[in-house]
């Protein structure tokens, strides 16, 4: 793939947060439509890189650089990022008392559309939409009612995340945690809810502790996160070897090789 | 003496003529001699009127204005327009029916003995300054007299409009709500002024609930951005009567509303709720008194503030519980959510126990805009200042949603997104 032809480019990204360095180095490329996975153990800065990508302010980026269809991401505001089509479904998802589900998200997707010169969607054609979207993670209507999150279990939190993603339809989703806390029923459903938006056109970065996930949701290239840096890379046999003989080793293997 | 107490005593001493006379020569006297509060006074520590203090302002200078269409609330029975404190029929409806609803002007002529029994009987004319000067000028304001069993489902709108085209005006409205015994009624007052216009509104309100009788009052304070606004709602419940108030401050340079509640006698309901919002240089003072002083008596509190720019709020909270009275149970809560490093707010609940068998409960908090919550809303593509906006309207909006569905929640709705630099897009938040 040229470079041209890429989503996604990251390049030797560096993060802090209070000082701290907690990415140290970060090297990857995503292709329009494909599947990664990225795994490691607790800490090892995974939802940190996921959350940069998204552009929160928390952390800051010393060195480096991410180009998105070949433009600095890194230059981007949260809302720009998501305007150019970017979403991350968030290990921990924000309750919001006050501020209805829906009403979040049609305001949520009028802006996407607004910015990108399309005609914004009326409360009935976006709830027709909803609905639509919400039977791919069989969310119950009873939620559209609530406030965001407010009071949602940790699997209908998880729903949610995934609902929001096919009413946004991103070109680049990051889902961060996705299946942890889920039970194998709402693991399937959400599983088939995020293959059902598989596309050539949809590329995903799927961060996840255990390889569960993947059995379902089959990634192009696997990566081993340790350290804030990517050690190990490969196709999706790498998740099962690091099923059988955990992060420490195949870690371990990448470290001795140096 | 100020400008101000200079101004005033001369107008005092061009209108002593009156059905009221000697009460209001006595509040007069009352008021040159305690002389406008400054911040020495322990009441008025965080609000300083020293700006009041300096200007000279025309007494309820006649006038009226085109139309008020933009304050009037559709589903109300009867609505009231004061223009610089003064009565205007023209601007107003009358329902009919076997209540006194009107201006206190025509009571004081029609009804003498109904107004007399209650006026200036209840409001502090003697130890607060602003109130014993509202009394010296006794003119005008709103009479609504609800005799025993009279019930009205929709609101009386009480509407009071300023205008000071050329000098400053000082307006001095002074209500008197009196509910009988099982009587059920819904005041709104509300306060507007045009434009940028320079004037001070000083209004009393007494409400007087008969045995078993229920009034919601609504108070919104929309003021011009340069005018002064000090009122008074002062509550007076007789056995097993509800009284709910909601305070909707968004107005004024300067603004102190006061609500003071006395449970007179057993078994009643009070709850009073406040919302106040302030921008730029604004100061939003509320103050609230809650006098237990009888048994089984329960007070339900809260007041949420929103200051931004560098704006100053204020919420001092006062619940008296008297050695008589036993079976209380009370709360009050104020919350508080700073939008700028600029902006200050002083909050202080006060309880203040003397009986021993009650059940009390107090909280204060001051917080700033959720960054989590931020980060989620930004990330779907919300613009930054839209959903600053949108997070500040869902702490407000608990308040929104305690007023009844209908023409009155969608005003104070309307009010509140108004105040939100992202307005526009949040217009259907609710
Ligand atoms: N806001 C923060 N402030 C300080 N340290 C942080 C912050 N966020 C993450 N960290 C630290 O960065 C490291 C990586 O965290 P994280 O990216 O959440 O890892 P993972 O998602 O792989 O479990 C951890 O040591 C964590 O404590
Ligand atoms: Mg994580």
């Amino acid at each position: 793939m040229t470079r041209s032809e890429l989503l996604l480019r990251v390049k030797d990204l560096h993060a802090t947060v209070g000082g701290k360095e907690i990415l140290r180095g970060i090297d990857l490329e995503v292709g329009p439509g494909e599947v990664h996975a990225i795994m490691g153990p607790n800490g090892s800065g995974k939802s940190t890189f996921a959350q940069v990508l998204a552009g929160r302010e928390t952390f800051e980026v010393t060195k480096g650089e991410v180009l998105y269809q070949g433009q600095d991401l890194l230059a981007l505001s949260p809302e720009e990022r998501a305007v150019a089509g970017i979403f991350m479904a968030f290990q921990y998802p924000v309750e919001i008392p006050g501020v209805g589900n829906l009403y979040f998200l049609r305001t949520a997707l009028n802006a996407l559309r607004k910015r990108r010169g399309e005609e914004e969607l009326d409360a009935m054609d976006f709830l027709a939409l909803a609905k639509q979207k919400m039977k791919l993670v069989a969310m119950d209507e009873s939620f559209t009612g609530r406030s965001v999150n407010e009071g949602f279990s940790g699997g209908e939190k998880k729903r949610n995340e995934i609902f929001q993603m096919a009413v946004l339809d991103p070109r680049l989703a990051i889902l961060d945690e996705t299946d942890s806390g889920l039970d194998i029923d709402a693991l399937r459903t959400v599983a088939s809810g995020v293959n059902s938006l598989r596309s050539k056109d949809r590329a995903m970065i799927v961060i996840t502790h255990y390889q569960r996930l993947l059995e379902y949701i089959v990634p192009d290239r696997v990566h081993v996160m340790g350290n804030g840096r990517i050690v190990r890379s490969g196709g999706r046999e790498l998740a099962l070897e690091l099923e059988q003989k955990g992060y420490a080793q195949v870690e371990g293997r990448r470290e001795a090789a140096r | 003496m100020t400008e101000l107490t200079q101004s005033l005593r001369e107008s005092f001493t061009q209108r002593t003529n009156g059905p009221l006379r000697l009460l209001r020569e006595a509040a007069f006297a009352r008021f040159a001699k305690l002389g406008l509060p400054t911040t020495q006074d322990e009441d008025w520590k965080y609000t300083s009127l020293a700006a009041l203090a300096q200007m000279r302002f025309e007494l309820a200078a006649e006038a009226t204005v085109h139309d008020v269409d933009r304050w009037t609330l559709s589903d109300a029975a009867v609505r009231l327009t004061f223009v610089n404190g003064r009565y205007r029929p023209e601007l107003s409806s009358r329902a009919p029916g076997g209540a006194f609803i009107g201006s206190l002007s025509a009571a004081l002529v029609e009804r003498p003995e109904l107004v007399e029994r209650e006026l200036a009987r209840h409001a502090d004319s003697h130890g607060d300054a602003l109130t014993a000067l509202n009394t010296a000028f006794i003119e005008d304001g709103a009479f609504v007299h609800l005799p025993a069993g009279a019930a009205l489902q929709a609101p009386i709108h009480l509407l009071y409009v300023s205008t000071a085209p050329g000098k400053p005006t000082l307006s001095q409205p002074r209500n008197l709500i009196v509910a009988g015994a099982n009587s059920q009624a819904t005041v709104v007052e509300t306060y507007a002024g045009l434009d940028n216009e320079v004037y001070f509104t000083n209004a009393v309100t007494e409400v007087v609930l008969g045995d078993n009788a229920r009034v919601d009052h609504y108070k919104l304070q929309a003021e011009s951005a340069r005018a002064f606004h000090v009122a008074l709602t002062q509550i007076h419940q007789g056995r097993d009567s509800r009284f709910s108030s909601h305070s909707v401050a968004l107005g004024a340079a300067l603004a102190r509303n006061e609500v003071r509640a006395l449970f007179a006698s057993e078994g009643s309901e009070c709850t009073l709720n406040g919302l106040y919002m302030a921008t730029g240089k604004q100061h939003l003072d509320n103050r609230t008194l809650i006098d237990h002083k009888s048994p089984r008596c329960t007070s339900r509190e809260l007041y949420k503030g929103v200051l931004d720019g560098h704006s100053r709020g204020v919420f001092s909270g006062r619940v008296l519980v008297r050695q008589d009275a036993q079976k209380t149970d009370a709360s009050q809560t104020n919350k508080n959510l700073l939008l700028s490093d600029d902006a200050i707010v002083d909050t202080k609940p006060q309880l203040e126990i003397f009986a021993d068998d009650v059940k009390c409960a107090h909280g204060a908090a001051v917080g700033q805009l959720d960054e989590n919550a931020l980060f989620y809303l930004r990330s779907r593509g919300i613009g930054q200042e839209a959903a600053r906006s949108l997070l500040t309207y869902a702490f407000a909006s608990e308040m929104v949603n305690l007023v009844p569905l209908g023409p009155l929640r969608a005003r104070v709705r309307d009010l509140v997104t108004s105040k939100l630099p992202a307005f526009e897009r949040l217009k259907e938040a609710a």
